[in-house]
């Protein structure tokens, strides 16, 4: 089947080439940052992670979010979803290929990284992180293979796949939720010390994936005369909608917690992230314009999905789609992660400035991301143009 | 398909049976003494590390065993004599040749000076004496005998030794900083450039030949001299306090030790206790 992305039109191969030039820059600043260390970063004493684990833990999320294709599917057997199962399989694939580069490149010894795998310790979560991230992408790629195959021979999958399908489901819902314990079990970190972090994060992929789906959807209907269909793609927006309300409302509810009881720790961060946290006579407020960012575009997002006349048209709902994907992301790549330090454990404030090394690097993971995607879906596309002829 | 289904069910149905199992193994492993930890202090020393044995302690709270190192920290001492305190950060540097990084992102920092406040911020309130106001206290890491960075290291590259000292292994440790976000105390530090990089300061051929520098990408933090302690001598800060008795160095779970006895003659405080992390650093306000 590979040999279905060695043959493609001139925008594709110009769309690759774009995203492998930023990955090879992005390589060399990764060099660099290996030769020299990790002070090549933003990050500090006080702000110990930055973009690499943000942007992991967004991508966590994507990855989780295609099993709202694959649930529908499989389990309440909603047709109309398969055409683009695979898609939700595949997105997961180059997701957690991000995830684990992210990791990769945050580390401060790279070369030790079996370590974890050397010395299992059980009663760190970032053990289990790195077994379900593991255990999902592999599940992935089975399933995704298989049943692909299948498809192009115009066979039923194999019964056996079957197990395998139906295990990813809880896979899906697991590598969030250990991502979300990497946070939420920290004692001292108040902002991320909330039993609600775990489905906050749910939600909020639930709608980031998919979101992510339907934007690619489109782009594939102009670009590879692939149609998703009406009917999957407003089913989509109905699960997208729910979800975002639902994170929505988790927000609400951390505000009314940290408000209401007035617990100066609940408090600091939320108002350091959308209002600015005054300390020592210093305003600071590096994140809110990302914060109210996440509110105004997953607000547009919503109103364009919701609106029948404007999620009818393909261009509205691309940009509906697209803002709800990017506010998500500073909501939970930018946001949660970077503001959980603040204030520091010595009640000081310390802001985090990503350096232009990092910020390449980051792109190139994301470039790499929608490489490995480009690729799987130019291949599932293939198969699927190959079934109909 | 339904009979897809009805597989889906009897999984799910298995599944949970495993989550409700769950909290009972989280419960044994959080707890310290379990098979699991004891394996992995098995793993460090042969010999028998009685600290792990200390449970986090659920309502009843039990008797510690074993020895868990701890110090008291007389602030009063270091108010009434200006520049001790800088002679013990001082005493501390040289012993564990700590680079000295003019940028504060860079910085590496074992034991330090810092505002009552926010080395106290769950006991500070608007009216603070002046005293305290105007001066500092020395801050380092707790050693605590629930330790979060422990519980959040991902190959036990930290981990409490049979002193009671949590203690790092600069040759296992990946880098990841998990323990960095966990500590609730901002004990430790993080190698982001070569300690030995001239912008640290470190004279490299005047170093302290009996304990390593370290190399980048590994996270460090004070480790109450266990090198010093294995060869009979007081901690570096404590040895430097001594003269002025602005630190007291001993075993906690020893009855007789001098320490219990300064912690029984005085009121004594730790950093945010509400925690749980049962910090080993008692300071005299």
């Amino acid at each position: 089947m590979f040999e279905k992305a060695l043959k493609g039109n001139n925008n594709y191969w110009i769309w690759l080439g774009f995203l492998a030039t930023f990955m090879a820059i992005g390589a060399l600043c990764y060099i660099r940052q290996y030769m020299y260390g990790l002070g090549l970063t933003g990050m500090s004493r006080d702000v110990s992670w930055g973009l690499y684990i943000s942007n992991f833990t967004f991508l966590v999320g994507v990855a989780a979010g295609g099993v709202m294709l694959v649930l529908p599917y499989y389990v309440h057997n909603y047709k109309v979803f398969g055409r683009i199962t695979i898609l939700g399989e595949f997105l997961a694939i180059s997701a957690i290929i991000m995830c684990l580069l992210f990791i990769v490149a945050d580390l401060g010894q790279p070369t030790r990284m079996l370590n974890v795998v050397f010395h299992p310790t059980p009663n760190s979560m970032l053990f289990y992180d790195m077994i379900v991230l593991n255990g999902y992408l592999f599940l992935n790629i089975l399933c995704g293979w298989v049943i692909l195959t299948a498809e192009r021979k115009q066979i039923h999958p194999p019964k056996w796949i079957y197990f395998f399908v139906y295990l990813s489901i809880p896979f899906a819902i697991s590598i969030h939720t250990v991502t979300a314990m990497l946070y939420c079990g920290l004692p001292g970190r108040h902002f991320w010390l909330s039993a609600i972090i775990a489905p906050r994060f749910l939600a909020s992929a639930f709608a980031a994936g998919p979101a992510l789906i339907v934007l690619v959807s489109l782009i594939l209907k102009r670009v590879a005369h692939f149609d998703a269909g009406r009917e999957a793609t407003d089913k989509m927006v109905t699960i997208i909608l729910y979800a975002a309300l639902i994170n929505a409302f988790f927000v609400m509810l951390e505000f009314f917690v940290g408000y209401y009881s007035q617990i100066p720790g609940h408090m600091h961060t939320l108002q350091y992230l959308f209002f600015g946290l005054e300390h020592h006579g210093h305003v600071y407020n590096n994140l809110v314009p990302f914060m109210w960012g996440f509110v105004v575009l997953t607000l547009t997002g919503y109103t364009l999905m919701a609106i029948p006349q404007t999620r009818r048209n393909d261009f509205w709902l691309a940009i509906g789609s697209a803002s709800m994907f990017i506010g998500l992301w500073l909501d939970k790549g930018i946001g949660f992660v970077l503001a959980g330090f603040l204030p520091t454990p010595l009640e000081e404030i310390v802001e985090y400035y990503p350096t232009l090394n990092e910020i390449m690097i980051t792109i190139a993971v994301w470039c790499t991301g929608f490489f490995i995607l480009t690729v799987l879906y130019k291949i599932a596309v293939g198969v699927e143009h190959e079934v109909e002829a | 398909m339904d009979k897809q289904r009805r597989e889906f069910l009897k999984i799910a149905g298995i599944s949970t049976l495993a989550g409700l199992g769950a909290p009972a193994v989280v419960d044994r492993l959080v707890s310290g003494t379990t098979p699991l930890t004891a394996a992995a202090s098995a793993e460090k020393g042969s010999s028998g590390h009685g600290a792990m044995e200390t449970p986090a302690g659920h309502g009843q709270e039990a008797v510690p065993t074993g020895k868990q190192y701890g110090m008291v920290i007389d602030v009063r001492k270091f108010i009434a004599q200006r520049g001790l305190a800088e002679e013990c950060i001082r005493a501390c540097n040289q012993v564990h040749n700590i680079p000295q990084f003019p940028d504060r992102k860079d910085e590496i920092k074992w034991i330090w000076l810092t505002g009552y406040e926010n080395a106290f911020p769950d006991n500070s309130h608007h009216h603070l004496n002046e005293e305290m106001e105007r001066n500092q206290v020395l801050v380092l890491c707790n050693h605590c005998a629930n330790p979060p960075c422990v519980r959040a290291c991902p190959t036990k590259a930290t981990f409490k030794d049979k002193h009671g000292v949590v203690a790092m292994d600069y040759h296992r440790c990946i880098g990841c900083r998990f323990c960095m976000a966990a500590c609730p105390y901002g004990s430790r530090s993080f190698n982001w450039l070569d300690p030995r990089d001239p912008k640290g300061g470190l004279d490299v051929k005047n170093i302290n030949r009996l304990f390593p520098t370290r190399m980048r990408g590994v996270v460090e933090k004070c480790n109450f001299c266990v090198e010093r302690l294995g060869r009979g001598e007081q901690p570096a800060c404590v040895a430097a306090a001594s003269r002025s008795q602005g630190m007291f160095f001993g075993d906690l779970n020893d009855p007789n030790s001098e320490i219990r006895q300064v912690l029984k003659q005085n009121y004594t405080v730790q950093r945010k206790p509400s925690l749980g992390t049962k910090p080993s650093v008692f300071y005299i306000i």
